[in-house]
């Protein structure tokens, strides 16, 4: 109509770009439900040095598992609309037909919610920790071990979030769907810190957690994709 | 003009669809081809499957039984290559309440990997009639509003294929004149539209098929 000729094609690159600046721009649009999982994090935390009382063995004792508890209930609390809006709004058969890679946009969908939900849970955990009187030491691991598993568990989330969409009831199905698969991560992600305070090498566990992101990286957005496709036939 | 006994090639076949939902047998054995610069209407009463045939064309819904082919070539999931040339456009204007008409548009087009500059972008807004509302977030659009923004992205993407659900739903008067202009502009250029509608849908100086579905 306009003379443009320049025909459509679609990048792996473009896809990625595409989720990443479209969800962060529509995160920023709502400061408070982004900052609603930041919140939760610390409250929760921050809750539970002050009912236990000053015991700082037991806290430095419980703290890192607490503190990942938290962070996996707050990667969650986000999770039920995390392609809920596309889905209800026609994007997402958009983004079914769209010329990019399904692959790379299914990837930056995970990407956008790590950055909105996981991310500032990475920076915000030392001073979390400092609240459960953990050791220099166990802060840079229980960060590092939080930075390696909470974009896992957006992979994890998103493709369960993925599957329960458009199902009667998808809040609970995304419950019981997503909680089993985040317990591995839990798992491996508090006792890394726990290792490390017990004067074990937390390496083996970050490891794990490593090699699980890697393989979730390649794995998972097939999957989303795959659930996607069911969702808006 | 006619082109008497001319018959150009077929870009879009679909060759016996098959397709039921549940219990209902939507159509069964159906055949269309569209050849560049053709319209096709696919009319039928509310229930009768125009819906469910456009998105079968487009690949989003599963076929019981039968082929759709573009350029000669049967669609896949990974067919990028149809993908590029395929604007969809279904009941659901894909519009986000919280981004602003432009910013809409923007993302529209980028998703359909297609590169345009803001002023061509402004240009196409203002066509559509929505130069003053540009930076107005899309939830204080009307749906006819809404619309529009569709409007103008078919206007920048270079798509040969058009598939359209109910694409005069919502439009006034004026905007349903646009739709028309976009529509003859994309034909005379040897686009393929296939649109369900319930409305008669020719363009300026052209005509449609229709296809009846029962």
């Amino acid at each position: 109509m306009n003379g443009n000729a320049t025909a459509a094609s679609g990048s792996f690159a473009g896809a990625i770009a595409w989720s990443v600046s479209r969800d962060l721009r529509l995160a920023l649009r709502h400061p408070d439900e982004t900052l609603l999982t930041v919140a939760f994090f610390a409250l929760v935390a921050s809750l539970f040095p002050l009912a236990i009382g000053p015991e700082p063995q037991l806290l430095a004792r419980i703290g890192p598992g607490i503190i990942w508890v938290a962070a996996l209930l707050a990667a969650f609390l986000a999770l039920p609309s995390l392609f809920a809006g596309d889905y209800a709004d026609g994007t997402l058969e958009q983004m079914v037909l769209s010329p990019h890679p399904s692959f790379g946009w299914a990837l930056g969908k995970a990407l956008g919610h790590w950055l909105v939900t996981g991310l500032p849970l990475v920076i915000l955990s030392p001073l979390i920790g400092l609240q459960f009187g953990l050791p220099p030491d166990a802060l840079l691991v229980q960060a590092l071990s939080l930075a390696l598993g909470t974009p896992l568990l957006s992979l994890l989330g998103g493709a369960c979030a993925a599957l329960s969409l458009g199902a009667r009831g998808g809040g609970t199905l995304l419950a019981v769907l997503a909680l089993p698969l985040f317990v591995p991560v839990l798992i491996f992600g508090s006792g890394a810190t726990e290792a490390q305070a017990t004067g074990i090498p937390p390496e083996a566990h970050l490891s794990l957690l490593a090699a699980g992101l890697l393989l979730a990286l390649v794995a998972v957005p097939f999957a989303i994709v795959a659930a996607l496709k069911i969702a808006v036939d | 003009m006619s082109f008497p006994e001319a018959q150009p090639p077929a870009l879009l076949e679909a060759v016996s669809l098959s397709c039921r939902r549940g219990p209902v047998r939507l159509f069964h054995g159906l055949t269309l081809t569209a050849a560049g610069g053709e319209a096709v209407c696919l009319r039928g009463p509310n229930g009768s499957g125009k819906t469910t045939l456009l998105r079968c064309l487009a690949g989003l819904t599963r076929l019981d039984a039968g082929e759709v082919r573009w350029s000669g070539r049967p669609i896949t999931d990974e067919d990028c290559a149809f993908r590029e040339s395929l604007a969809f456009v279904g009941h659901l204007p894909a519009v986000k309440d919280d981004l602003t008409a432009e910013e809409n548009l923007d993302f529209a087009l980028k998703l359909r990997g297609v590169h345009v500059t803001d002023g061509q972008r402004r240009a196409a807004l203002e066509q559509v009639g929505l130069g003053r509302r540009l930076t107005l977030p899309a939830r204080r659009l009307s749906a006819g509003q809404r619309r529009r923004v569709g409007l103008a992205r078919l206007a920048l993407d270079p798509a040969r294929l058009w598939l359209l659900d109910e694409p005069l739903t919502a439009l006034d008067d004026e905007g349903q004149q646009l739709f028309r202009d976009l529509l003859a502009a994309h034909l005379s250029s040897g686009g393929v539209c296939v649109a369900a509608t319930h409305h008669p849908l020719a363009p300026a100086g052209g005509h449609a098929r229709e296809v009846w579905l029962a």
